[in-house]
């Protein structure tokens, strides 16, 4: 049997990219680009045909978006769905198609062009209005045209990807990730992007495959060609010959017997062998993935970011509206816990203010924006409280650099409770505070933080990012993005010893706790609760059970005292080699 | 005709669902219904044409109605406004 190394070394069909998700598929392609709609502006002579045309394209163009309404309200329920809702009804706007069929007769230019003038009115109106989330509905409104437009341009529905494909494309959106979690896709390339990407994320949370970062993959690969994507390596094969099919179907073979095999962890409590129990819990990043959670075997949800709600909505929900599926939540993974981030909003998330910031990982984002925009973050904290009463929910705060910004959120969380006990409302008055350790200064801070919250949680994504001053997306200086730089290590071990010192919980939420590699130095590091992918707690949980809390600690040790990343993955893989624990990719 | 100002009292604003339903509530009705709000002026029975006011809490709009069953509509529509939407 071949191995894994000669079938890549003699492959002139391969593209390297990052390993981002785990897992092999075989099939055909699915070329993704976003579309740009030309318009012309063409004189006509028919105008009574052109009209006949415009109604057509509406009658499609209302038939396609049921489809996407129905879906929406199947998976992401109905109240965010509503969106669509308001979107079909302008297919129906009386004024609307007025306007449009009388301008078809009086101006005779293609139905096209004036739909296209006609709807643009609104948005350049919506996109001067100084409310921040105009600027979405103006969004919604381009969509909605661009439908009409592309329906009388007698073209395929474009952004309606083929159902179980494997999806390339140049980068991904949180929108169009959104959409793909939607249609059972099969494996995810994109040429941008690296281990924290949105389509990285997106992969392991709805446990497909995925190679990011190719650089070039959806120029070298056309729709439609049959690949391979090994998302436990990092490679592509394209058109493959039959020895490289027969190869990964074997492989595959394998893979399916491996995930029956770790079926069996699902129940099974993540215990070391000498007896230290690690609390596992779940990150969500996208709604529908509560059920994967549910079933993952995951000790509720340690990280449940809440700006998804606005990425779905696209417009801001109401406390209400939030309350309602805080509620939901809680009540889902009760009597587990459930850690409810405020907004992180900013950076790369979510545009909320119109102009561009020169550094916005650096800018306006979590605590900072909120602090700004009080009436948001009230209704945030308030509709948080009203969903606690089950005593279950945890809420944290982001991108924390400052104690002043603690005491201020406290002192706001403090006056929601008075307000709402004057209502009458009930809430969980104990309900625990804690914060995202993501920025370094509040690292080098842990003693005094810990003072001032219930509980901490690591942010790796970020720590890193700042700590080693690299943007995580630029593929220029994504290598010195080190989860295993000693830096990163020492910084972990330290806020962990601080939290540990004020008897406060902290736990670690970045990709990092996903990696295999990084698990067993987490806990000899003193981690003692993790928060990952759903779809990784049966691999994180074999790990945690074949390893010894002591002997990780010595590994820890060993580690702290590292001068480069590279003695560190060297000292953790002798680890692994010398506790005959097999990687998960190792095992295929 | 009848011509009224009414404040968005919702917290949220004159968002997307409110606004369909303004719409329904207008569309029951034969008679003509306008809403302006800071110089722009907006027919009501368009949806597309609601979605572009962006009307925040505290806001102002100048709705008029005219023509058959102009009286039910204003009543209809004023009450739904002035209920904040029936979302608090």
């Amino acid at each position: 049997m071949k191995t894994f190394k000669q079938i890549y070394d003699h492959a002139e069909n391969k593209i390297t990219g990052i390993a981002a998700a785990p897992g092999i598929v075989i099939g055909p392609v699915y070329l993704y680009t976003r579309e740009k709609l030309e318009v012309i502006n063409g004189e006509i002579t028919n105008c009574k045909e052109a009209v006949k045309n415009f109604r057509e394209a509406l009658l499609r163009a209302k038939k396609e978006l049921s489809k996407v309404f129905e879906l929406a309200k199947e998976k992401m329920g109905g109240e965010r769905a509503a969106i669509f809702e308001a979107q079909l009804m302008i297919l129906d706007d009386p004024i609307l198609i007025e306007t449009i069929e009388n301008r078809i007769y009086s101006e005779k230019r293609l139905p096209e062009f004036i739909v296209d003038d006609e709807i643009s009115k609104y948005q350049k109106m919506m996109m001067s209005a100084h409310e921040s989330y105009m600027k979405e509905r103006a969004h919604d409104i381009g969509d909605i045209k661009n439908r009409i437009v592309r329906n009388l341009q007698n073209r395929r529905w474009q952004s309606k990807i083929k159902k179980e494909a494997i999806v390339i494309s140049e980068s991904l959106s949180p929108a169009d990730t959104v959409l793909f979690s939607r249609n059972d896709v099969k494996g995810f390339v994109t040429d941008h992007g690296g281990l924290t990407s949105h389509a990285a994320i997106i992969s392991r949370s709805l446990n497909i495959p995925a190679v990011v970062g190719t650089h070039n993959a959806s120029h070298l690969i056309h729709d439609g060609d049959m690949v391979i994507i090994d998302g436990f390596h990092g490679y592509i094969l394209y058109n493959p010959d039959e020895k490289q099919i027969s190869f990964f179907e074997s492989k595959l073979e394998k893979l399916k017997a491996l995930q029956r095999e770790l079926e069996e962890y699902k129940g099974k409590p993540a215990i070391t062998t000498d007896g230290k129990e690690i609390h596992l819990s779940a990150n969500v990043d996208v709604s529908g993935e509560i059920d994967i959670v549910i079933t993952s075997g995951a000790k509720g949800i340690g990280l449940y970011r809440t700006e998804q709600v606005l990425e779905e909505l696209s417009e801001f929900p109401t406390e209400e509206e939030q309350a309602k599926i805080y509620r939901n939540l809680s009540s889902r993974v009760y009597p587990n816990n459930i850690v409810i981030r405020a907004f992180d909003i900013g950076g790369d998330k979510f545009k909320y203010y119109d102009f561009q910031e020169p550094n916005p990982f650096l800018g306006l984002r979590g605590i900072r924006l909120l602090l700004e925009n009080k009436t948001l973050f009230k209704n945030q904290i308030r509709a948080v409280l009203q969903a606690s009463e089950n005593k279950n929910i945890h809420f944290m705060i982001p991108m924390v650099s400052t104690i002043l910004e603690i005491r201020e959120t406290k002192k706001m969380i403090e006056e929601c409770k008075k307000e709402l006990k004057k209502e009458g409302k009930n809430f969980d008055r104990n309900m625990k505070v804690g914060m995202m350790v993501e920025v370094p200064s509040a690292a080098v801070m842990a003693e005094l933080f810990a003072k001032e919250v219930d509980f901490f949680s690591i942010g790796t994504n970020d720590l890193i990012q700042y700590l080693m001053a690299v943007d995580r997306g630029n593929d220029l200086v994504s290598d010195l993005y080190q989860q295993f730089s000693p830096a990163v290590i020492r910084t972990i071990f330290y806020i962990v010893r601080e939290a540990k010192k004020a008897k406060k919980e902290v736990s670690l939420c970045g990709e990092m706790a996903a990696d295999t590699l990084a698990i067993p130095l987490l806990i000899g590091l003193g981690l003692e609760s993790l928060s990952i992918s759903p779809s990784t707690i049966a691999y994180a949980t074999r790990i945690i059970r074949s390893i010894s809390y002591k002997k990780a600690k010595k590994l820890a040790a060993d580690c702290l005292s590292c001068s480069g990343e590279k003695d560190v993955i060297d000292r953790i893989e002798k680890f692994f080699e010398e506790n005959s624990i097999t990687r998960t990719r190792n095992l295929i | 005709m009848i011509e009224k100002t009414v404040k968005i009292v919702n917290k949220a604003g004159l968002h997307t669902r409110p606004a369909a339903t303004i719409v329904k509530l207008a569309a029951r009705h034969k008679c003509e219904f306008f809403i302006s709000k800071d110089g722009i002026n907006i027919n009501g029975k368009s949806i597309i044409g609601v979605m572009t006011l962006a009307a925040e809490m505290g806001s102002e709009l100048v709705l008029t109605f005219e023509g058959e069953g102009e009286e039910a509509a204003a009543a209809e529509i004023i009450d739904y406004i002035s209920r904040g939407f029936d979302e608090q």
